[in-house]
């Protein structure tokens, strides 16, 4: 997330840009922007007194520049001595023994390559959020947010329905998961003490994942059964009835806490655990998608009867598409209980539903790198801005308006995702320009 | 007995906002196929549009600059807010819908979203986070009957929401203007040919369908004096619900569908405990949309889906 390179100036810069990076392999990127990270990590808090910084600039110096505009030249240093020059000269310097290794690794065994991409990933991160609290949470919120907007996406995107169910199978995954973790492995005051040895707990954490996300594609049936009979703005109608139910279900619900919420979640879902669902997220869904599922899901989307026609069973499409989307979605609100400990229903209200619908139709259509890229950016758009206080809640709607106005279906709609393709070498073959795919 | 006569007339009132402002959501996808999810918004911001001029008047009043009758101010407000929340609506269309008149509906109710969410941002902006207060304009005087305690303002709204309606249907029937909007309901592609102005039509959809919210908000300040800037969310999104259960696009089923949402919550919470309002009133609905999967007065698919 922090490898920019100017891309969008247009004219002689961004050919300057595209020649800069010409033959850079994401491998190279990647090791850049762990140079960049470890810089920071031993001399960010050095650099930053140096330059009469409050402290490290936590999200890119958004968090104070834009209400202390003199700090701003400072800040514009800092990351450019610490983000900007040691990742752009790293993958420059380390292009070519990259180039090797993604070849070797591609030639050999590309799922390797894959999990190498993935652990950098992962690397960069670890060292990028050890630095605060707050990054660490941002990023835990950004990756849930990635498997909510992409489970959407399975429905809204790839089927073509406007479905307004998410936020209520992500209450019932954060209900199930909370339940079986607070009532098996901890003692609390409501539920007394633990069913099972709570050292058996942070292995047995992925049941509880699993659960939630059970319990999210049961209570999807309620949506999908409605789903055979009914489409667009109906089931809309519907699934947002089935959104407030859950709410007001739970709600109602004395035994979990009711209005006030549930909570005593143990610190579960670290950085590690969140980060290893959102990869098994994103790939199962980018393999799901990429089926013969996913293409009965587009021929329902573009017409139903001619699908049928063509011999796909619809039903069964659309059940399979909404019970997959749900599970993803509870998965998703599980871990949303345990990164902040704390669950209430009127979290997953209406303002929820705007929040993901707003994701995914911003990311684009039909496309698994549209919804990370959605996600992520309205997320870290939104952390960015909280200096603005209220008008950041201008800012983000129009900005999410032009988008629509421009872009109606979204900044990178209807683009299959192929990892396989983002991780291979880039100095043979004809001379592309900027690399693909930049979003991860 | 009397309680279910007390509480058909509260339901009769609070039904009375859901129908006013389902109105509009319905009017404007009828002829435009989307749903314009700010509606909530400007119904809110109706009501604050038509504060701030009740007030004014009020204060012209109390100045002595301007001496009017309580019932003349409260008309001259209705009139003035409506207008004025008619232009909001338009505007509305010009800047947030007309651009994404090809696009996927899906992008258009973002766009509509977005809007809402300026407008709440923005009046807390403009007005800070206290609550206003709307004037009292006309006396309250309860009338008792048989038991059941009826005050003139319910009276009012009731005779006003049910006028208003009225008042569109029969423009809807009686003129050119709403003869274009029912062609252009049936036939959204076929009508610019026959030389009716597709733009100019949708623009007077949307101000119709605000000026009707603004009535709506004007009423519940009347009703309810407190506002906020929120108020629109949960008004709009159980509106859009109503207006979908009496089926797309029919003015006649959106209204009704209001008043049977009214009376559903009001019912609910009488018999119930009222926290179970929400959960009881919606799974009636659901019930109804997996009976009647069309509403209560649409139409099966038959146009293709411009999604």
């Amino acid at each position: 997330m922090n490898r920019r390179n100017g891309g969008t100036d247009g004219g002689i810069r961004a050919r300057a840009a595209a020649r800069l990076t010409r033959g850079i392999p994401l491998l190279a990127w990647l090791l850049g922007a762990l140079l960049a990270a470890i810089l920071e990590s031993w001399f960010g808090r050095e650099l930053a007194d140096l330059l009469d910084l409050p402290r490290v600039p936590v999200l890119f110096g958004f968090e104070y520049a834009l209400n202390k505009p003199q700090l701003i030249p400072a800040t514009l240093a800092f990351l450019l001595l610490v983000y900007g020059v040691p990742l752009v000269l790293g993958a420059r310097l380390l292009r070519a023994p990259a180039n090797a290794i993604a070849r070797a690794l591609a030639d050999r065994a590309p799922a390797v390559s894959v999990l190498v991409h993935l652990a950098l990933v992962y690397a960069v991160l670890h060292l990028w959020t050890d630095l605060s609290d707050y990054r660490l949470i941002v990023v835990k919120i950004t990756l849930i947010a990635v498997m909510l907007t992409l489970s959407l996406n399975v429905v809204n995107g790839y089927m073509g329905e406007f479905s307004c169910s998410h936020p209520g199978f992500m209450a019932l995954g954060a209900y199930a998961g909370s339940l079986v973790t607070i009532v098996g492995f901890t003692k609390s005051q409501m539920f007394g003490p633990p069913l099972l040895p709570p050292a058996l707990g942070p292995y047995l954490f992925p049941l509880a994942l699993v659960i939630g996300g059970a319990v999210a594609a049961v209570g999807a049936l309620a949506v999908a059964i409605p789903s055979f009979r009914t489409r667009g703005d109906y089931l809309a109608i519907i699934s947002l009835a089935f959104t407030f139910i859950v709410k007001s279900l739970i709600e109602n619900l004395e035994a979990v806490g009711g209005p006030r919420g549930l909570r005593g979640q143990p610190d579960w879902a670290n950085l590690p655990v969140v980060f290893a669902c959102t990869v098994l997220c994103v790939g199962v869904i980018n393999q799901f998608v990429r089926s013969i599922y996913g293409l009965a899901l587009n021929a329902v989307r573009d017409n139903e009867m001619a699908a049928e026609a063509m011999t796909i069973n619809t039903r069964r499409t659309k059940m399979i598409a909404f019970l997959f989307a749900a599970f993803w979605a509870g998965v998703a609100g599980v871990l949303f209980a345990h990164v902040l400990r704390y669950v209430n229903p009127g979290t997953f209200g209406l303002q929820q539903l705007a929040e993901v619908l707003a994701m995914m139709y911003f990311g684009g259509l039909n496309s698994v790198v549209g919804s990370i890229v959605g996600a992520v950016s309205i997320n870290l758009v939104s952390e960015m801005l909280r200096p603005l206080e209220i008008w950041k809640w201008v800012f983000i709607p129009l900005l999410l308006i032009l988008v629509m106005i421009f872009r109606p279906t979204g900044l990178i709609a209807f683009r299959e995702f192929d990892p396989l393709a983002l991780v291979r070498p880039r100095d043979g073959g004809g001379g592309r320009g900027t690399p693909r795919g930049e979003g991860r | 007995m009397t309680v279910f006569l007390q509480n058909l007339v509260n339901a009769l009132q609070w039904g009375s906002f859901y129908a006013l402002i389902a109105i509009g959501y319905s009017m404007v996808y009828s002829i435009l196929m989307l749903f314009n999810f700010a509606h909530g918004d400007v119904f809110m911001t109706g009501a604050y549009i038509g504060c701030g001029i009740a007030l004014l008047l009020v204060g012209l009043g109390s100045a002595g600059i301007l001496v009017l009758p309580g019932w003349l101010v409260l008309v001259l407000t209705l009139l003035l807010a409506m207008v004025v929340t008619a232009c909001l609506g338009m505007f509305i269309e010009r800047v947030g819908y007309r651009p994404l008149r090809d696009a996927p509906r899906a992008s258009a109710a973002i766009t509509g979203l977005m809007i809402g969410i300026i407008l709440e941002t923005g009046n807390l902006i403009l007005l800070g986070a206290q609550r206003v207060k709307f004037p009292a304009l006309i006396q309250p005087v309860t009338y008792e009957l048989g038991g059941v305690f009826v005050t003139n303002q319910k009276i009012m709204i009731v005779i006003v929401a049910l006028g208003l309606a009225l008042a569109l249907h029969q423009f809807i029937r009686r003129t050119r203007w709403g003869m274009a909007m029912r062609a252009m309901a049936f036939d959204y592609a076929v009508v610019p040919l026959m030389g009716v102005p597709i733009n100019r039509i949708a623009a007077l959809t949307f101000a119709l369908g605000s000026g009707l919210a603004a009535a709506a908000g004007i009423l519940f300040g009347m009703a309810y004096p407190v506002l906020d800037p929120y108020m629109g969310i949960v008004f709009g999104w159980k509106s859009f619900v109503a207006a979908i259960l009496g089926g797309r696009g029919s003015i006649l089923g959106a209204t009704l569908a209001g008043f049977l949402l009214g009376f559903i919550e009001i019912f609910v919470a009488m018999v119930f405990p009222s926290t179970l309002r929400d959960f009881i009133a919606y799974s009636i609905i659901l019930l109804i949309l997996v009976f009647r999967p069309y509403g209560l007065f649409g139409e099966p698919y038959s146009v293709r889906l411009r999604l």
